[in-house]
């Protein structure tokens, strides 16, 4: 969905510190635009963190960031406000990003049409992280950053998800996700943080 | 894009059922005041600006927990910062909101406070414009208060203490709006609070 290529994503020479522990350093990696990288490694090993660090959450230790443009963001958390309703939620995100052209699109595409009337309370959580995935698909930024995507989808869920990352990636987008296992990234980068 | 902020803000607040928590609190504060001490008019009416302001402080601080802590909680603040929306905007755009939220309504309550108090018009001009300068600085200090306790558990009670001592001069100007000077010392106390605040409250949500 992005309209223009943006310029490749590089990282170079990287570290994460948390407190006292040094998760990684050293860390140097390039995405391209039609890339796509997965982040993998067991828990606590800095997957989330470094994901934080390319969205500009926080600040790396050492080492740079350049490039990637603007980026979407699915974290662990909903940011969705239990009382509002879902189109109400994803409209008002889509307004902050330009991106109301592109939301009936992003709706659709993880089926959530048919959920705009419902109190985001009321969501399931699979339906929640369909949410989160469509206010980074209507945000139109290039580069994709996603937690976990596919943690509590069910199977036609990762298959919308599958389908939605390979169309991102043929119009010159870029996705990095942290995986447990395979989401359907078609010929992906890996990156294995210890 | 800050209007989008304000929008937003007001949106959430407007359907909170917390909403009217502050001004009433404000009214009863009010309306215990004239029990408390006794049927005294003349010392009500000496009291009242007094009571006015320790009650509209209070009420600014009544929300502190709901101001900012939510929006950490469940990643919206993470979410506007992955947007390269600077934290300070919309920390400016909260302190826009919580005012209108709260001080507004305080503002339309105050002939009822005036009432209860006894006060006359030589008193209740020159105190709703001091309260209409000097209210946005205690939405500023709320907000910052907010900012810092967010991540903390019980972060209200904590809030309160950040705060109190930040508003004596507010306070201070505010109750002695009849003062000369008063009023231009208690813009410049809003002023600088106002222009400080926005910072303040974005540096105490950047993690390290």
């Amino acid at each position: 969905m992005p309209r223009v290529s943006p310029d490749p994503l590089i990282v170079t020479d990287l570290a994460c510190q948390r407190g006292d522990r040094l998760l990684f350093e050293g860390l140097s990696f390039r995405v391209d635009p039609g890339g796509a990288l997965q982040l993998e490694g067991p828990n606590g090993s800095g997957k989330s963190s470094l994901l934080r660090m390319l969205a500009g959450l926080l600040r790396p230790a050492a080492g740079r960031i350049d490039g990637g443009g603007a980026r979407g963001f699915l974290g662990h958390d909903w940011a969705l406000k239990p009382g509002m309703r879902l189109g109400a939620e994803l409209t008002h995100w889509a307004r902050l990003d330009d991106g109301l052209a592109r939301l009936p699109a992003a709706l659709a595409a993880m089926q959530l049409a048919d959920l705009g009337d419902v109190p985001c309370r009321h969501l399931s959580s699979g339906q929640r992280r369909r949410a989160g995935l469509a206010r980074v698909m209507a945000s139109g930024a290039p580069l994709w950053l996603l937690d976990e995507p596919t943690a509590g989808l069910d199977t036609a869920s990762v298959t919308l998800l599958a389908g939605a990352m390979a169309a991102h990636r043929a119009s010159g987008g870029m996705v990095i996700a942290a995986v447990h296992g395979d989401i359907g990234l078609a010929g992906p980068g890996r990156v294995r943080l210890a | 894009m800050i209007l989008l902020l304000i929008r937003r803000d007001l949106g959430l607040l407007a359907r909170s059922p917390a909403l009217w928590m502050p001004v009433m609190f404000f009214v009863l504060v009010a309306a215990l005041f004239p029990f408390a001490v006794g049927p005294d008019a003349r010392l009500l009416a000496r009291i009242a600006p007094g009571v006015v302001w320790v009650a509209a402080l209070l009420a600014a601080l009544l929300p502190v927990d709901t101001l900012v802590a939510p929006d950490v909680a469940d990643g919206t603040i993470d979410q506007l910062a992955a947007r390269g929306i600077a934290l300070e905007l919309v920390m400016a755009a909260r302190i826009l909101a919580h005012w209108l939220a709260f001080a507004l309504p305080l503002l339309t309550a105050l002939p009822i406070a005036a009432v209860l108090l006894g006060m006359d018009s030589a008193i209740f001009w020159p105190l709703a414009l001091a309260l209409l300068l000097g209210t946005p600085a205690l939405a500023a200090l709320a907000v910052v208060a907010a900012a810092l306790t967010a991540t903390l558990r019980g972060g209200g009670a904590l809030a309160g203490l950040i705060i109190l001592p930040l508003a004596l001069p507010v306070l201070i100007f505010g109750v002695g709006a009849t003062a000369p000077g008063a009023l231009k010392l208690l813009a410049a106390a809003s002023l600088v609070a106002l222009a400080v605040a926005p910072f303040a409250a974005a540096a105490a949500l950047r993690q390290d």
